[in-house]
């Protein structure tokens, strides 16, 4: 098996490119890193455009090294690598729909982001012509007799975020799902470029409003990890301090909304007086419900008064007295269990081929967690287990998040009893030019990309992050399929992924 | 004078099932809130919805059909009738002589079968999905239900609803297993019926689950409230139904003075509202089932109806 960083050295590589590698490859070497990808011994963590160039990020479990590839094409047309690997296709389609960067052989060319409501075409690539018109958008045939479909959203008969569902059914039982995502895209992308790093904060921090912490860091991390910054160690800590909070409201919410698709409300009741007392201690700890702009480059932007470390410990201890009671109420309603045993199997081949992040992947025995796989700080120094499982149903990615509720209790006790003391931000100043950074978090759906490179006078010239959700929409597709068309609400609501995140 | 007063008697019934109706369902609400910590919705929220409705302007499909809209009233009609029919507070009823159960069971089934065609007549695929599922249910549960009514006719030698509430109320009637057997059946028809957990979520806001919903998506203004109203009068039915045949007590009798009208009234009331904290307690304690998993849930509610007739061929004291 080869290394990443052979193929990293046989390229041209970049300066200033921090904490990974990145290189300018040739179409071969380009070919040669998808071929990996498709014998699985590397994992794609994402693929982005620039004006003439196609960046693929890449990583290396076993060595747990990340690298960049970039391919230049200045005529926008590159070898497809979603031809060969296909949890590369809506990342050509996006790219293709942003920069006019046109996937070769790609078998799958329709627009992604792109509904023709923009006015123009390639917004932000270098040919960007004017087009009024929106195309119609053909989905994928399904034949045979007595199929039929039915096409749902994005206007939902609840209050969620758009998203169309296109389902071919025989009967009850759903033949194919075809998702249709995109209608909140937002352009982040096209704002960030240009901002300074203090508004492209603001922007990451209001990509997907449930890890508004987690895209923060992400972005944060870039940033130093671009300029050399080094955060004072006590903002590392309330960091992670925030990511643990940020992770047990939406995994306590979220176990409770399973539930409550499959019409058991009283779980929903109790899980949601849980996630209000975690918003509330964190609003009590950091000054925002949601800790929403609370991680900047350069450390945390509020510190943590004695009163907010007592609330964050009376929550802990609510919590541990009130959950576990939540657990077996779970584990002992039969009619529960029922829905959510053996609903929306995800294979762990899939999985692993589309490298799924978070619940989704770990409840279909994919062993990865950027907290313990690339040990960013301080999570070197906490202990703490990334729970695994196999069955890949609906039951399984509740449990998965019930066993990441106890982690992250246990973590948050660990950060409270050994946080450092000392400051919280220091300013950092930039000299020369260009310098570019990545950093990989993780959310509470899964790993958070977030890339970037900043100009001479600090302004964000390209900044790209990518949503776990991009891996996991394709698998909840999957996931469905052969089950009923009732079930679907649950295995939805069990794969939680963001359309917000996804549509940039 | 005997057969105004009789009129009077048959014309407060009706007026007090329209009254009682939405009150029910909001109580229902509200226990089912209270249970769950909530604050919940006033006990009037459901006049007040059917009111609103009732103002609010109708939009129709460009492709509906007259049926369309002549339906919602049908249903409620037909309804109303049927709840009518059931002795609420009083036995003999004047109407309650010209239909017996066979026709109230009848009745509900013409509604739905109204309904179901209404669901398609616009050709969503939700009013198609849930017209679908609703006549897999009611394949079921109509069986169930008119083997539950001859249990009760064999037992009470009568399919007249006041002749069975007579002779339930009666001591003769003694402890039969068979009578069990069909409470228990009639209670999994009335939540099927009624579209209740665990065979449908009247709360639920997602599309794909809905089954009474689903039908009525398209509905807006006052043929909605109508199809509302209907709702409630259902629920409202068949509680007064298991509480006529299972639990007689209370019930005036045909020709007794004002006082024992009012009791009547207030025994009627009080069953009401202990079925209502039957049924929010049985919804919070159970999650909603598969949709495949509904017709072994009527298939047991049709098995126990037909046992029960069965024992009662076997030997007349079961």
């Amino acid at each position: 098996m080869p290394a990443l960083i052979d193929l990293i050295l046989a390229g041209e590589r970049v300066d200033n490119h921090f904490p990974w590698a990145r290189a300018v490859v040739a179409p071969k070497m380009w070919s040669f890193a998808v071929e990996q990808l498709v014998e699985g011994h590397w994992g794609l963590l994402g693929l982005w455009g620039e004006p003439g160039v196609v960046h693929m990020a890449l990583l290396d479990e076993s060595a747990r090294d990340i690298g960049v590839v970039s391919l230049v094409c200045p005529d926008g047309r590159y070898p497809s690598v979603g031809r060969r690997h296909p949890p590369a296709l809506r990342l050509e389609r996006a790219a293709a729909d942003l920069f006019g960067l046109l996937p070769q052989g790609a078998p799958d060319t329709r627009r992604w982001l792109d509904h023709g409501q923009w006015g123009v075409s390639y917004p932000l690539g270098t040919q960007r012509t004017f087009s009024p018109t929106a195309s119609p958008y053909h989905f994928l045939p399904a034949e045979g007799a007595s199929l039929h479909q039915i096409p749902v959203g994005p206007v939902h008969a609840g209050i969620i975020e758009p998203g169309h569902f296109r389902f071919t059914a025989s009967g009850e039982t759903v033949v194919r799902l075809e998702e249709r995502l995109g209608y909140a895209h937002k352009g982040i992308e096209g704002l960030m470029a240009g901002s300074d790093i203090d508004s492209a904060a603001k922007l990451a921090g209001r990509i997907s409003g449930d890890s508004t912490v987690a895209y923060s860091l992400a972005f944060a991390r870039a940033v130093e990890a671009a300029l050399g910054v080094e955060v004072p160690p006590r903002a590392v800590w309330l960091r992670a301090l925030m990511a643990e909070l940020e992770r047990l409201a939406n995994h306590v919410g979220d176990i409770g909304a399973i539930c409550n698709d499959a019409s058991f409300s009283l779980m929903h009741a109790h899980c949601g007086v849980l996630r209000e007392r975690v918003l509330r201690a964190s609003d009590a700890a950091f000054g925002h419900r949601l800790m929403r702009d609370r991680i900047v480059p350069g450390g945390v932007a509020s510190f943590l008064s004695d009163e907010g470390t007592t609330a964050i410990w009376s929550l802990i201890a609510q919590i541990r007295q009130r959950f576990p009671a939540l657990v077996e109420l779970y584990d002992n309603t039969a009619s529960l269990q029922d829905r959510t045993v053996a609903t929306g199997r995800l294979r762990v081949e899939l999985a692993r081929q589309y490298r799924a992040g978070g619940y989704v992947g770990r409840a279909s025995g994919r062993d990865f967690d950027a907290r313990r796989g690339l040990a960013y700080p301080p999570y070197g120094e906490l202990t703490f287990d990334v729970p695994l499982l196999q069955e890949g149903d609906v039951n399984a990615r509740v449990w998965v998040r019930i066993h990441e509720v106890e982690q992250s209790l246990s973590l948050i006790e660990q950060i409270l009893r050994q946080l450092p003391d000392g400051p919280i931000r220091i300013d950092f100043a930039q000299t020369g030019g260009p310098y570019e950074g990545m950093a990989l978090v993780e959310g509470f759906r899964g790993d958070i990309l977030a890339w970037l490179r900043i100009g001479k006078s600090g302004i964000v010239e390209r900044c790209h992050l990518r949503d776990p959700s991009w891996f996991q929409w394709p698998l909840l597709e999957a996931a469905i399929e052969g089950n009923i068309v009732a079930d679907f609400p649950l295995c939805n609501k069990s794969f939680n992924c963001s359309y917000s995140g996804h549509d940039l | 004078m005997a057969l105004i007063l009789e009129l009077a008697v048959q014309g407060t019934q009706m007026m007090l099932v329209l009254l009682l109706a939405p009150l029910l369902t909001g109580f229902v609400r509200k226990v089912k809130a209270r249970l769950l910590r909530r604050q919940g919705p006033p006990l009037v929220q459901p006049y007040r919805d059917l009111l609103r409705l009732m103002r609010k302007e109708v939009v129709l499909a460009d492709n509906a059909s007259w049926l369309f809209r002549v339906i919602p009233y049908l249903i409620f009609a037909a309804t109303w009738v049927a709840a009518a029919l059931i002795p609420t507070f009083a036995t003999g009823l004047k109407f309650s002589w010209t239909a017996d159960l066979i026709a109230i069971v009848a009745l509900l089934g013409s509604a739905r079968f109204f309904l179901a065609l209404a669901a398609m007549d616009v050709g969503t695929s939700f009013g198609g999905i849930g017209a679908s599922r609703e006549v897999m249910i009611a394949s079921l549960a109509e069986p169930a239900m008119l083997l539950i009514v001859f249990s009760l006719a064999l037992v009470a030698g009568a399919t007249q609803l006041s002749t069975v509430a007579a002779f339930m109320g009666s001591p003769q009637v003694g402890l039969r297993v068979s009578l069990g057997m069909s409470l228990i059946a009639l209670v999994i028809v009335a939540i099927a019926e009624n579209a209740r957990v665990p065979v449908d979520n009247p709360a639920t806001h997602l599309e794909l689950t809905m089954i009474h919903e689903a039908m009525v998506l398209e509905y807006s203004g006052r043929h909605l409230a109508m199809i509302d109203f209907a709702a409630f009068l259902k629920l409202l039915l068949y509680v007064s139904l298991i509480s006529c045949v299972f639990v007689p007590w209370g019930l005036a009798t045909a020709g007794a003075g004002p006082w024992t009208y009012v009791l009547g009234v207030i025994f009627y009331i009080c069953k009401l509202a202990a079925s209502g904290v039957l049924l929010a307690l049985f919804e919070t304690a159970i999650a909603k089932m598969r949709v495949f998993r509904v017709p072994d849930f009527l298939g047991a509610a049709l098995m126990l109806a037909l046992l029960g007739t069965l024992l009662l061929f076997v030997s007349r004291s079961l």
